[in-house]
Order: C-alpha cells, then sequence, then structure tokens
C-alpha cells in the first residue's frame, strides 16, 4: 500500500515527540519541566478542547477557560478542609478527594451540557458571541459569590489530591507525567469520536447544517453533545490546572485567561488537533522569555508588557495566517506536491456556512 | 418581558426585615411597604439603560452593517475614558491629577473632552477599519479575532501610560481608576414630587443623552440619504454597491459612528461612575448582552436590550439577599444568564433580530 508521504512524516515527527515527552524528565531541567512543559500539556487539553470544537463542529467556543474554572472551582470547594491547618475560602466541604474528582468533572460536564443547550442553536460569530459572554458570567460569578470564594482564591487543592494521583506539591515529575498521559488519552479520545458515525455527522453539520437537518439529522442535539465532550475535556484540563496552580481565583477564568487560550488555539491552528498543543507550547514559551527580558519599566519606545507583545503575536498570525502554524505546515506540503489537485486541509476560518436552520 | 415582570412581581412579595435577616432579607423592602425605594432602584435602571444603549447601539451599527464583531469595542470605551480624564485635567492645571468635582467644571470643560474623545476614537476606528479589516470583508471570524487582538494590545498599552495626571509625588499605578466631572449645573437633586423621592439631575442627564442618542440615530438612518443607504447597505450588501453605492465609504462612516458613540458612552460613564483597566471587558460584556438579547443590528433591539439588561441588573443587586448568613454576595450575574438563556431559547436571533 502506498502510504502519502506528508502523513508518513507526520507521524514519523508525532513519534519522535512521543519519545522525547517520555524522557523530558531526563533531558529538560525542573524549571523547564514543570514551568513550560506541564503547563503546556495542561493549557494544551484546554484548547485542545477548543480546537475539537472549531474543526469538527464549526464553532469557536470561548467558555473553555470558563469550564476549565468551574472544574478547579468545583474541586476546591468540594476538598477543601475548615479548621487549624485547612483552607480558609470556600465550602470547606472537606470531601474525600476521589469522589471530589469524579464529582467535579461531572458537574462540570453538566454544566457544559446547559451552556450546550442554550448555544446549540447559534452559529458562527453569534456562537462565538454567546460562548464569550458564558465566560466573562463564569468570571464574575465566582468573583462575587463570596460562599464559593469570592475574589481571592481557594488554596491548597493540590495538598488535596487522590492517593492514586499521589502528591503533586512535591513530586512534580509525576503530576508531569498524568498531565502527558491525560493529554495522550484526550488526543486519541477526539481522533477516536471524529471517526465514528457522531464524529462524522458532527462534521456534516460543520459543512452544510441545513442540508443535514433536512436528511434527519437532530443538528442542535449533534452540536450541545459535541459542546458536552468538550466541556468534559475542558474540566479534565482544569482540574490538572487546579493541582499544577495548587489553588484557584477567579482570574483563572476571567477574560485575559479566555483570549490566552483563544490565542494558543489559534497560534497553533484551529483547524488541526495537533495545533492545541503546540500552539499552548509556543504560547508559553514566548511568555516565558518575553517575562525574562522586558525591562521592568516596559517595552523599549512604546512601552507596556508581555501582553503587547503577544497581541502583535496573535495580530500578525491573524492576518498572515489564520491557520496558525499548522495550517503553515499544511500549505508548505501543498506547494511541494502542487500539480493541481485540492489543498490537503479545509480552512476553519473561511465560513463553514452562513445559513442556520431555522 | 414577561420575565422582567414576573420578577418585579416576586420582588414586590418580599417581606421587609432588619437585624440579621434572613433569605428574604433586602436592601429595600418589598414595593409595597416601601415604594420609594422601589421608584429610585427603577430610576437607576432606566437612567443606566440610557448609557447601555449609547455604548452598545454603536456596536450592533456597527455588527448590522459590516457583519463585524468588534471585540475592541470595550477597548474604545477605555481609551476614550482615560483621554477624557487627561483633556479635562489639561484644561483644569488646579486639579493636580485629582479627579475633579462637579462644582469645579464648566459646561464648556465637559463639552470640549467629550468633542477630543469622540475625535480620538473615531480616528483610531477608523485606523482600524481601513488597515486591518477593510480588506478581510465577509470574514466573520477572522475579523472577530483581529479585534480581539487589537483590544489585547490596546488593554496593555493603557495601562502602560495611563493615568497620565497624576497627584506630585505619587506614584503612577497604570491603569488605575479616574473619574471626571459632569457640569457644575447637574451637581443637584431634582424632587420628583413622587413618594417623596429626590433624584440626582446627572442621571437624569445621561438619560436624556442616551434618549437624546437614540433620536438622532433614528432620524439618521430612516431620515437621510445616507441612513437609506446604510439600511440598503443591511439589507443587501452586493445589491447596493452593484447600484453604483461606494459601500467602503457607507462602511468608514458606519465604523466611524460606532466607535464614536462607544468614545461618548465613555465620557458619560465616566462622568458617572470611573474608568479603570478591566472595564473594557466589563463594556464588551454589556454591550453583547444587550445585542444578544435585544438583536444584532436593530436599533428597537439595543434599546429594548439596554432597558433589559438594566433592569435585571439593577433590580437583582438591590433586591436579592444580601444580609447576615448571605453577606457580600452579589447574585445579579446568575440573573444576566437568565435573562439571555430564556431569551435565546425562544428566540435564537434576539427579540428584534431578524433571522439570517
Amino acid at each position: 500500500v502506498k502510504r502519502d508521504p506528508k502523513t508518513l512524516t507526520e507521524r514519523g515527527i508525532g513519534v519522535g515527540v512521543l519519545v522525547v515527552a517520555i524522557l523530558a524528565p531526563a533531558i529538560f531541567n525542573d524549571y523547564w519541566l514543570d514551568a513550560i512543559l506541564t503547563q503546556a500539556l495542561i493549557f494544551g487539553m484546554g484548547a485542545a478542547s477548543l480546537i475539537f470544537l472549531s474543526a469538527y463542529g464549526g464553532m469557536i467556543s470561548l467558555a473553555q477557560t470558563a469550564l476549565m474554572g468551574i472544574a478547579g472551582y468545583a474541586l476546591g470547594n468540594m476538598v477543601s478542609q475548615g479548621g487549624a491547618g485547612g483552607e480558609s475560602k470556600g465550602l470547606l466541604l472537606g470531601w474525600d478527594p476521589t469522589v471530589s474528582l469524579l464529582l467535579a468533572l461531572l458537574l462540570t460536564t453538566c454544566v457544559a451540557l446547559v451552556f450546550g443547550a442554550v448555544a446549540s442553536r447559534s452559529y458562527g460569530i453569534y456562537f462565538l458571541m454567546l460562548t464569550l459572554t458564558f465566560g466573562v458570567i463564569g468570571n464574575l460569578f465566582f468573583g462575587s459569590v463570596t460562599k464559593l470564594g469570592g475574589f481571592s482564591p481557594i488554596a491548597g487543592i493540590d495538598r488535596r489530591a487522590p492517593g492514586f494521583v499521589g502528591d503533586v506539591v512535591n513530586d512534580r515529575e509525576r503530576l508531569y507525567y498524568i498531565a502527558l498521559v491525560s493529554a495522550f488519552v484526550a488526543y486519541a479520545l477526539i481522533r477516536f469520536l471524529v471517526r465514528t458515525p457522531f464524529g462524522l455527522s458532527l462534521q456534516g453539520i460543520r459543512d452544510e447544517p441545513v442540508r443535514a437537518a433536512s436528511l434527519g439529522f437532530t443538528v442542535p442535539l449533534h452540536r450541545m453533545l459535541a459542546f458536552t465532550v468538550a466541556g468534559f475535556l475542558a474540566a479534565v484540563a482544569g482540574v490538572l490546572a487546579a493541582w499544577w496552580n495548587g489553588q484557584v481565583s477567579p482570574d483563572v477564568l476571567g477574560l485575559n485567561a479566555t483570549i490566552s487560550l483563544l490565542v494558543m488555539a489559534v497560534i497553533g491552528g484551529l483547524a488541526r488537533i495537533e495545533g492545541a498543543w503546540l500552539g499552548a507550547l509556543a504560547f508559553i514559551v514566548i511568555s516565558n522569555e518575553a517575562t525574562n527580558r522586558i525591562p521592568a519599566d516596559g517595552l523599549p519606545v512604546i512601552g507596556g508588557t508581555f501582553n503587547t507583545v503577544i497581541g502583535f503575536v496573535f495580530l500578525a498570525i491573524v492576518l498572515v495566517s489564520p491557520d496558525g502554524l499548522m495550517g503553515i505546515w499544511d500549505r508548505l506540503w501543498a506547494v511541494g506536491r502542487r500539480r493541481g489537485g485540492p489543498p490537503a486541509v479545509e480552512v476553519a476560518l473561511s465560513e463553514p456556512a452562513a445559513g442556520a436552520p431555522s | 418581558m414577561l420575565f422582567a415582570v414576573l420578577y418585579v412581581v416576586f420582588i414586590a412579595t418580599t417581606p421587609d426585615e432588619f437585624g440579621n435577616g434572613d433569605w428574604r432579607t433586602t436592601n429595600f423592602g418589598a414595593a409595597i411597604n416601601d415604594p420609594g425605594a422601589f421608584l429610585r432602584v427603577l430610576l437607576d435602571a432606566v437612567t443606566f439603560a440610557g448609557l447601555l444603549f449609547i455604548v452598545a447601539s454603536g456596536f450592533s451599527l456597527i455588527f448590522g452593517l459590516m457583519r463585524v464583531v468588534n471585540m475592541a469595542h470595550g477597548s474604545f470605551y477605555l481609551l476614550g475614558g482615560y483621554i477624557a480624564y487627561e483633556i479635562q485635567q489639561w484644561m483644569n492645571p488646579e486639579a493636580m491629577g485629582i479627579s475633579l468635582q462637579a462644582f469645579q467644571v464648566s459646561t464648556w470643560e465637559w463639552v470640549f473632552p467629550l468633542l477630543v474623545t469622540v475625535a480620538c476614537i473615531a480616528a483610531f476606528g477608523l485606523g482600524v477599519q481601513q488597515l486591518l479589516l477593510r480588506w478581510n470583508q465577509g470574514q466573520d471570524l477572522r475579523q472577530a479575532l483581529i479585534t480581539i487582538a487589537v483590544s489585547v494590545i490596546v488593554a496593555d498599552q493603557v495601562i502602560a501610560h495611563f493615568p497620565r495626571h497624576v497627584p506630585p509625588g505619587a506614584v503612577q499605578f497604570g491603569g488605575n481608576a479616574v473619574s471626571i466631572a459632569w457640569p457644575g449645573w447637574t451637581n443637584r437633586f431634582v424632587d420628583l414630587q413622587l413618594f417623596g423621592v429626590e433624584y440626582s439631575l446627572a442621571r437624569l442627564v445621561m438619560l436624556a443623552l442616551g434618549i437624546l442618542v437614540g433620536i438622532a440615530l433614528y432620524l439618521w438612518l430612516y431620515r437621510t440619504k445616507t441612513g437609506m443607504v446604510i439600511r440598503a447597505g443591511v439589507d443587501d450588501r452586493q445589491m447596493t454597491s452593484a447600484l453604483g453605492i461606494n459601500i467602503q465609504i457607507v462602511f468608514a462612516i458606519a465604523f466611524v459612528v460606532g466607535a464614536s458613540l462607544a468614545a461618548f458612552g465613555a465620557v458619560v460613564g465616566t462622568s458617572q461612575g470611573n474608568v479603570a483597566q478591566l472595564q473594557d471587558g466589563q463594556w464588551l460584556l454589556y454591550s453583547l448582552v444587550v445585542v444578544i438579547v435585544g438583536g444584532m443590528g436593530s436599533l428597537l433591539g439595543a434599546a429594548v436590550g439596554s432597558l433589559l439588561y438594566a433592569i435585571v441588573f439593577m433590580f437583582s443587586a438591590a433586591y436579592l439577599p444580601t444580609t447576615g448568613n448571605e453577606c457580600c454576595t452579589q447574585y445579579s450575574i446568575v440573573f444576566t444568564f437568565v435573562l439571555m438563556a430564556l431569551v435565546l431559547a425562544f428566540r435564537p436571533q434576539g427579540l428584534f433580530g431578524r433571522a439570517s
């Protein structure tokens, strides 16, 4: 069987990346492993939930950060304990960590179901606006409901991780591997899901919602379920982020965090799942380098901090290659093999279909 | 509508209690027992709706004509608020970087900052539209992402450079809250002759400005040639340009007017409250909620959306339990979500939006 050279190259790179990722604790120093790679794996998973919706459902969701934050808050409120040596914020339920973990994932998935139900009949730019509103509302909710935490963070979540997860406070290598396994499972799950009948009909709905509806598919239901699956992935990422940070605050679901996750997804490329981790890694490395290099009184000439830098990077990516780094990669191959024939991958940003079924 | 009415009815049955209170205790008593407080909250809501309308109508106008979701609308507001502050401080050197009081400010010292702010933000908006958005016409999501990038840069630059007038000897914290003052003559209370309520004239002026903007927009859109062309462009962009109308000029005008309305709203909002970092996200949320509820690109929708949102916002802030066991919690944001979910459940395109 003759294989497509691009697929073979990508598989080779994928295996290489996986080997490096498994050996990472031996290759990188502790700072890089914890602050860069673990963070990139966790936020890459959040970005993957966003890209799953955009690449296969035609929905750009800005609520994924909110769902991550809700999972973190749910976990924080359930595991934190009052009393001496305990925490001071949140409901302080002090439940069993394993039960809390499962309940937090379940709760967040249910919230995603509700969000999805409300948003499933909105398309394109309306969907983006609606999910952005969910995100901002989530941020303001946790900021203003003092019983669930209020403006100051719930701390100590990492001290109460379940037994099978282990000590994530001191054993950061262990946390890295947990993040790696979760990311790999998430990636495999998405790749599996898009080949199932559900995934195929979702892609049909992405391309032609009206035609899919007239063929008998329940369009809002499919989109709602896709949103729920993405919500579950975001919930896992949110729990990992809570362990990695050790705390949750309203900032983790604020507008800045929402935009950061979107920037990661766009830098990586909204059309392909692999772009999620690539974009997260690029974002975090740029952020790290910029923080180290920018003087305390701001950037030279124009002033400002890392956000100005990432804003211009984001602007450049959107203007030059709306499909991000993965889009550049795909286009290089398309140029290489140009003897007519269609481009390899559909551009996600060129409107899937304007019409919405009524 | 029904939701808002039910909500008010619910409030009116809330009994008034004092002391530690329980879940039914609110800042204000029930409307039946304390109609004055009820009227004051209602006026707060209606006047806030005036401000909401000024900002959100600009957002809605840009979307209605150009299908551009201007995610930088809140950034225009933020930048506008700080520019107005700098101009008013510059006109009153004795203020020395401390926000002015109304009695220190003449009408001209309020109007001139307004004019300068509107001009600056209009020019900035025109630049964004011509340089970044014009050649992407028709690619909704890409344009939304571009304006998000602009908003990230503006938010950071505002923190880096504003406020510039700071009290002598004080350290400048970027993005600190500052405010401008209404003209002196608004600094009094009007006796409404109803339930003994005296109400701030400045807030009534805010409502009047909102209504004036609404009337002006209506006359412009429905009684002038330009407005006619804009409405034609909303309905069918290609046909309008096929008739020989330069649609690019119409787009530029609409974007400039939309940005100017954000700046106008910023001056009014900064006079009534203040401007500080992170308010760009807040005003983007307000604009989004108003147009999602009211319907995209509809003037009437923006007005009704502003009113509904302001009523939900003010009443849930005033009448939900806040004392005793429930201390310091604001649940009003939950009701914002409920309002949106209810409207979208029945009309996904908003109350006055047209199905695409």
